[in-house]
């Protein structure tokens, strides 16, 4: 019994002392799948090589209940979050995360500081833009004869020359928005008419033409997965995933840039970071321009610094030019709106409980 | 005293049932009907407020506690919990009050009222201060009423939601057939199925149990997800129904995502639950009985409804409950295969409590659940009698 107690005993102390000296880490939680991997490639190998500290990366859904559970139970074991505009605005305000006064975000390669360098919008008192990646419609070139290809948004919503079921995320955020482009509205007044009750009864009117052809979808893998099936002849996607099943699955699906809603995800640090040191670092790094292009050159999302766009190359398996790739390239034409945080921050409660309503009537 | 003892034995497990179970349920109870963390954050406007009629615009005065506590619960970055308690009173006011202490100080307007108004012009209208008094009541009734489509106006009266965003009574009636259908299902299939079970010879018996303990040890998502390769349109299925001629190639058939998938899946996962009492039930009847019965003259149908099946209702009403609760609660099956028109009330409790993180609407909608199948047992013990009900 004595020696077994010592054992047990000997065994805990080793426990302990190797959690105390273990080499220098903080937590980085991400979306996982293709982004989290093109992150991997992108920048956070070249952070561990340039300083030392291992990076252990975690995957969530975006949401922000399990960081607000930490929060509130005042064990916080994630240092870096990865999220979405708006969610950075409701942590920001619910105190969930820290400021990022202390950091010194590096200037573009050519000088320009920070501050000019990131889009507007993309630099927030909470969190520090990486990409902007867009949800558009993509379809399956196939379903339509080669003389009839869908190339405006408005055909997404036109079931009599363009049949099939079509594809939709099961959220209002962005589809509302394509409903009301394809609808006729201007893109600089698409917010200003979803913030009317004539504004989302005419966003639904366009999604009701459709209504017995939708197939509802969650995550982001869906999409792809339906138009390889042909479950779906369109479909509302993310343009990462579109663009991965071009690339690396030979896939022939085609992408209507025009109609496109773009939102870019950051980085922030969470409340109370256990690595709060190690969390400022990576941020820094990780909001060097190098290291957006570094993502941009493994999925085509993005990168929020002007001098990062310049720097983006080559696809890093394919060898593939990204730029013409990428949702804010201006030459890819079409409309193109730019994802309203505010908006969203007041109405996404009420248009989720809308769109349930209107899905079950 | 012995006895008394001994029973201490018993104390891990009463003192798990109390944590995992009693403290949980009470917090939800709690959590449905009581939040203070607008009260706590601004106890001086809360009391300003109490005064106020609702009629016409608070004083300055009112402002000026508003302005202070505000600016000090964005010191604390407690304002955008306040924004969001309020934002679900008053959809659209969120940016309204976590933009205010941040801008307030700003302003150069001649009075305090005139700064908020400057601010966004919602300060200069009654809505927000009836949202704002709202908010601070500490009790709340708020959450069960939206749990059943209504809510309190700003005179104290309640109305019914929009029809635009009533949804949750539809759901809490869809949830109920849903769950009654396929407590029917599995018992139409179980019954023959134990039947089969019991009666077959050892042999046979034994690689029927197999048969049906195996999907039951096999993963709820594996089976879930199988069922949408079986039934979706390009899926295995709809390729039978076609080589075979029934439907058209361009006109297959849409089996999941939708209700039919919702009901197939959720059978197929709920079966072993309605078979394995049966069969429980049904090999401990004498087979003497129906002898008994045929010896005097009951032909086989008489011999079995009215001897065998009433020897076998226990199992029948074990097997049926459980499938019933598990399926009132059930919630990864339909969120696969369900599409829009095949969700249940459980799908909108996890959307509150991990996307919305309105917990106290979800927590509302368990306690209508909880409260739902409490009833079903109270009326299930008084008909049936719960000891005589047999799990196995």
């Amino acid at each position: 019994m004595r020696t077994h107690l010592t054992g047990v005993l000997y065994f805990s102390a080793l426990l302990l002392s190797s959690a105390t000296i273990a080499e220098e880490s903080l937590t980085v939680v991400s979306f996982g799948g293709s982004y989290a991997k093109a992150c991997v490639e992108g920048y956070h190998k070249a952070f561990e090589e340039a300083t030392g500290i291992k990076v252990n990366l975690e995957d969530y859904n975006g949401e922000l209940s399990q960081l607000r559970a930490q929060v509130e139970a005042g064990s916080v074991t994630w240092d870096v979050v990865d999220a979405e505009g708006p969610q950075v605005a409701i942590a920001c305000d619910e105190g969930l995360i820290e400021t990022i006064d202390a950091l010194n975000l590096p200037p573009s390669p050519d000088g320009v500081p920070a501050e000019e360098d990131f889009a507007p919008g993309t630099l927030t008192e909470c969190g520090v833009g990486m990409v902007y990646y867009a949800t558009m419609v993509a379809y399956h070139p196939d379903e339509f004869p080669p003389d009839k290809q869908p190339t405006k948004v408005e055909d997404f919503f036109d079931l009599e020359n363009f049949p099939g079921r079509r594809g939709v995320h099961r959220s209002p955020q962005s589809v509302m928005e394509i409903a009301l482009m394809a609808s006729g509205v201007a893109v600089e007044d698409v917010y200003d008419v979803l913030d009317t009750e004539e504004g989302i009864e005419r966003a639904f009117g366009m999604l009701e033409r459709i209504k017995d052809e939708i197939v509802w979808w969650e995550a982001g893998a869906q999409p792809p997965q339906m138009l390889a099936d042909r479950e779906v002849s369109m479909t509302i996607a993310w343009n990462g995933r579109i663009f991965n099943a071009q690339m690396l699955e030979n896939q022939p699906f085609k992408i209507l840039w025009d109609g496109r809603v773009v939102d870019s995800g950051g980085m922030v640090i969470a409340a109370d970071a256990p690595n709060l040191e190690n969390a400022r670092k990576f941020i820094e790094f990780g909001a060097r321009a190098e290291s957006q292009a570094g993502v941009a050159s493994h999925i085509a999302y993005s990168p929020v610094r002007k001098s990062g766009f310049d720097l983006v190359g080559n696809h890093a398996i394919t060898g593939e030019p990204m730029k013409p790739h990428l949702p804010t390239n201006p030459a890819l034409g079409g409309r193109q709106l730019t994802l309203s945080t505010e908006f969203w921050l007041d109405r996404r409660d009420e248009l989720i409980e809308r769109l349930a309503a209107w899905l079950n009537r | 005293m012995g006895a008394f003892k001994a029973s201490w034995l018993a104390l891990p497990l009463v003192g798990f049932v109390i944590v995992t179970l009693l403290v949980p349920i009470f917090s939800l109870i709690r959590l449905s009907v009581y939040d203070s963390t607008v009260a706590d954050a601004l106890p001086k406007t809360a009391e300003a407020l109490k005064e106020w009629t609702g009629n016409e615009l608070p004083p300055i005065a009112t402002y000026e506690i508003l302005g202070e506590e505000l600016t000090a619960a964005q010191q604390t970055r407690e304002v955008g919990r306040i924004a969001s308690r309020v934002n679900r009173i008053l959809s659209g006011s969120r940016s309204t009050i976590s933009k205010t202490p941040r801008r307030l100080a700003r302003t150069d307007a001649p009075d305090v009222r005139a700064a908020f108004i400057s601010i966004d012009e919602d300060w200069g209208e009654l809505a927000i201060w009836n949202a704002l008094k709202q908010a601070t009541d500490t009790f709340t009734s708020r959450n069960f009423l939206q749990a059943i489509d209504h809510r309190l106006m700003p005179d104290g009266s309640i109305a019914p939601m929009p029809e635009s965003q009533q949804v949750y009574v539809t759901l809490f009636i869809r949830t109920l057939g849903v769950s009654v259908a396929v407590t029917l299902l599995c018992f139409l299939i179980g019954y023959p199925m134990a039947y089969a079970m019991a009666h077959a010879s050892p042999g046979w018996g034994r690689l029927l149990l197999v048969l049906v303990l195996i999907p039951f040890w096999t993963s709820l998502l594996v089976r879930t997800t199988s069922w949408i390769v079986i039934l979706q349109q390009q899926g295995v299925l709809n390729d039978i129904f076609v080589f075979l001629g029934l439907v058209a190639d361009d006109n297959r058939l849409t089996m999941v995502h939708n209700m039919t998938g919702t009901l197939v899946a959720m059978t197929q996962v709920l079966l072993p639950f309605m078979i394995l009492p049966l069969y429980s039930v049904m090999t401990n009847i004498p087979r003497d009985l129906t002898k008994a019965a045929s010896s005097l003259g009951a032909n086989p149908f008489q011999a079995f409804m009215r001897v065998y099946f009433p020897n076998s209702l226990p199992g029948v009403a074990a097997g049926g409950l459980l499938v019933f609760i598990l399926s009132i609660g059930y919630y990864i099956t339909p969120a696969l295969v369900g599409g829009s028109k095949g969700q249940l009330i459980s799908n909108l409790i996890a959307y509150h409590l991990q996307t919305s993180l309105n917990w106290g609407l979800a927590a509302a909608l368990s306690v209508i659940l909880l409260v739902g199948v409490f009833v079903l047992y109270v009326v299930y013990d008084r008909f049936v009698g719960i000891d005589r009900m047999k799990l196995g």
